[in-house]
């Protein structure tokens, strides 16, 4: 797309600062990601990666900093030089454009994979049921599992319920994907299976930001890779150069036991 | 043979012990428990002689009591019974919905309301209550409804408010504190991921509650609820403080005020309430089945349920004809 918006970065981070009470778990994170680029972040548990993603959902609101999506503020509204908390329903509308992944699938027990699929495009976009049907099946096929529509996720193994859910999150069409640790509750001989369906979408010109501990995943498939810990940014830049040259002493302890 | 392949086939015999070389089942005489059998022969015997000294006494008068099971009086008195029990549940049931959302919510107005609400209806007896509710027309004379302080635009005169609906609602409004706590655990027993994911594809509260939460929290709430009903019908049985008398109880103790005998119309009422109570114990049996069935709610699936994990079969080795009893993990199966 070469639109005047295409400058505008998807994500854009200023110093952005999150606590839980007296305890600060974003401590000024700045980062930009580019439209149809894949940002890889890691880094230890309780570094801050989770929450950064939840900020930019709107799950939870920053205390300092701009956090932009797509030149959109998020989590605010200004007007003049005065900023006003967003209503439920204005989030709701920026909400739908990010599609969300989480570490344990949160599928909707109580319906089948293809229910679970067009839930919000019925309910929160209105599409006819005829249409999010064609759709949801579309977005099955495209995660391998076609023949599995009328399964509950009970009767799914990890790897097909987490791709229930990324097709899930497609349905809503969403400029942006944000993955929290999408591999981190299965079996180590599913996770490919997910893998391979995020990677498809990467090339498919995504813009996604992933939370993950699959080194082997950021090296081949992201543009730029972010190594966090308690709150700050360590260390970013290209995947392949930090993984195999770490500059800081905490990247190279944290790759020293990962990889 | 290698030494791997002895293992294995040690593992084998423990998971087949029906195969081919499967020892002859174990005869050892069974341990007696002397005094077991003592204390069950002496309760049989207890509750023997109970029987037969209770259908020989006089004060039970069965006589009266076979007159009257099928009275008129007493079946429409116990569709008085049934009524309030309805109609009490129904309101409970929506007012304690409401009460369980307002205490979940973030205005502490809202939820410091709805926890006094729970507070006082909790806190003092059902009977005190409905005496309360007996007096409401001598303590409110009149409902007006209009601005404050100014002249009325309506106004309704207490006392036409029938006996029956003031026991509607006080057993009702009792009622509707322990229902909302029962409807708050269940909303609470929804993994909070559910809410996330929900609100994360942009929809609203009132969606995510409708679509995602109520229906799982459905599972905990019914089974409670269904003992709330029985107990519910035998609250009824407390209307007499508004003062009702119409009801199963109320109506017994007229009828041997009359016949000078209140024995037997004790028995007549017990026996319907226990009649009654059945009745909804077989209902919440087969409700309970129905809600705490797999979390997928498996609904029989055409294709099979293969799980794409573990491949069917999986180090069990089955030996030639051995046919019968083979694999164990057949497709659709798991839930039995």
């Amino acid at each position: 797309m070469t639109t005047a918006t295409s400058d505008i970065p998807m994500v854009h981070a200023d110093c952005v600062s999150k606590s839980f009470g007296s305890n600060e778990v974003l401590k000024s994170i700045s980062l930009t990601v580019p439209r149809g680029e894949v940002l890889c972040l890691v880094g230890p548990s309780g570094s801050g990666k989770s929450t950064f993603l939840r900020c930019i959902n709107h799950l939870e609101r920053v205390n300092a900093g701009r956090l932009t999506v797509d030149g959109v503020l998020v989590g605010y509204e200004e007007r003049g030089d005065k900023l006003y908390e967003l209503k439920p329903k204005v989030a709701a509308r920026q909400r739908r454009d990010i599609g969300m992944v989480f570490q344990r699938f949160n599928l909707f027990p109580h319906m089948t994979a293809i229910e679970n699929i067009i839930e919000a495009p019925i309910r929160v976009k209105g599409i006819k049921k005829e249409a999010a049907v064609v759709r949801a099946r579309e977005l099955l096929a495209r995660v391998g599992l076609a023949e599995k529509e009328d399964a509950y996720p009970a009767h799914l193994s990890g790897g097909q319920q987490q791709r229930v859910a990324i097709a899930r999150a497609l349905a809503m069409d969403p400029k942006l994907m944000l993955f929290d640790e999408p591999t981190s509750a299965l079996d180590p001989e599913l996770v490919g299976e997910v893998l391979d369906v995020m990677k498809n979408l990467a090339e498919s010109g995504m813009t996604m930001i992933v939370v993950t501990h699959e080194m082997g995943f950021a090296r081949e498939v992201a543009d730029s890779l972010v190594f966090m810990d308690g709150g700050v940014v360590v260390e970013s830049g290209d995947p392949a150069e930090v993984l195999s040259n770490p500059k800081h002493k905490r990247t190279q302890a944290f790759l020293s036991k990962v990889l | 043979m290698s030494q791997p392949d002895s293992g294995r086939s040690a593992t084998q015999s423990t998971v087949l012990p029906n195969g081919a070389g499967a020892p002859a089942p174990i005869k050892a005489i069974r341990l007696r428990h002397p005094w077991r059998n003592v204390v069950a022969v002496i309760l049989i015997l207890m509750l023997a002689l109970f029987i037969i000294d209770a259908s020989q006494r006089d004060a039970y008068g069965w006589d009266n009591f076979a007159k009257y099971i099928f009275d008129k009086r007493i079946s429409q008195a116990a569709g008085y019974t049934l009524l309030l029990t309805i109609y009490s549940m129904i309101i409970a049931i929506i007012l304690g919905i409401t009460l369980a959302v307002m205490r979940l919510s973030d205005n502490p107005v809202v939820k410091g309301v709805a926890w006094l609400y729970l507070w006082v209806f909790r806190g003092t007896p059902i009977y005190v209550q409905l005496v309360f509710w007996g007096l409401f027309a001598t303590i409110y004379k009149t409902i007006d409804i209009g601005i404050p302080f100014t002249t009325p635009w309506l106004q309704f005169p207490t006392d036409f408010i029938s006996v029956f609906w003031l026991a509607v609602i006080g057993l009702s409004l009792n009622e509707a504190a322990y229902m909302a706590e029962i409807v708050r655990a269940g909303i609470l027993s929804v993994d909070k991921g559910q809410d996330e994911a929900a609100t994360a594809l942009g929809m609203s509260w009132i969606q995510t509650m409708r679509r995602v939460v109520i229906p799982q929290a459905m599972r905990i709430i019914i089974p409670p609820t269904g003992n709330e009903v029985i107990s519910m019908l035998k609250t009824t049985s407390l209307v007499a403080a508004v003062p009702f008398s119409f009801d199963l109880y109320g109506r017994s103790r007229d009828i041997s005020a009359v016949i000078f005998d209140p024995i037997p119309l004790l028995l007549v009422a017990s026996a319907w309430y226990l009649a009654f109570t059945s009745i909804l114990m077989v209902g919440q049996y087969f409700l309970e089945k129905r809600f705490s069935r797999g979390v997928g709610q498996a609904r029989p699936e055409k294709k099979g349920t293969e799980t794409g994990a573990i491949p069917v079969t999986t180090g069990i080795v089955v030996p030639p004809g051995a046919g019968g009893t083979d694999t164990t993990d057949k497709p659709g199966k798991e839930h039995r």
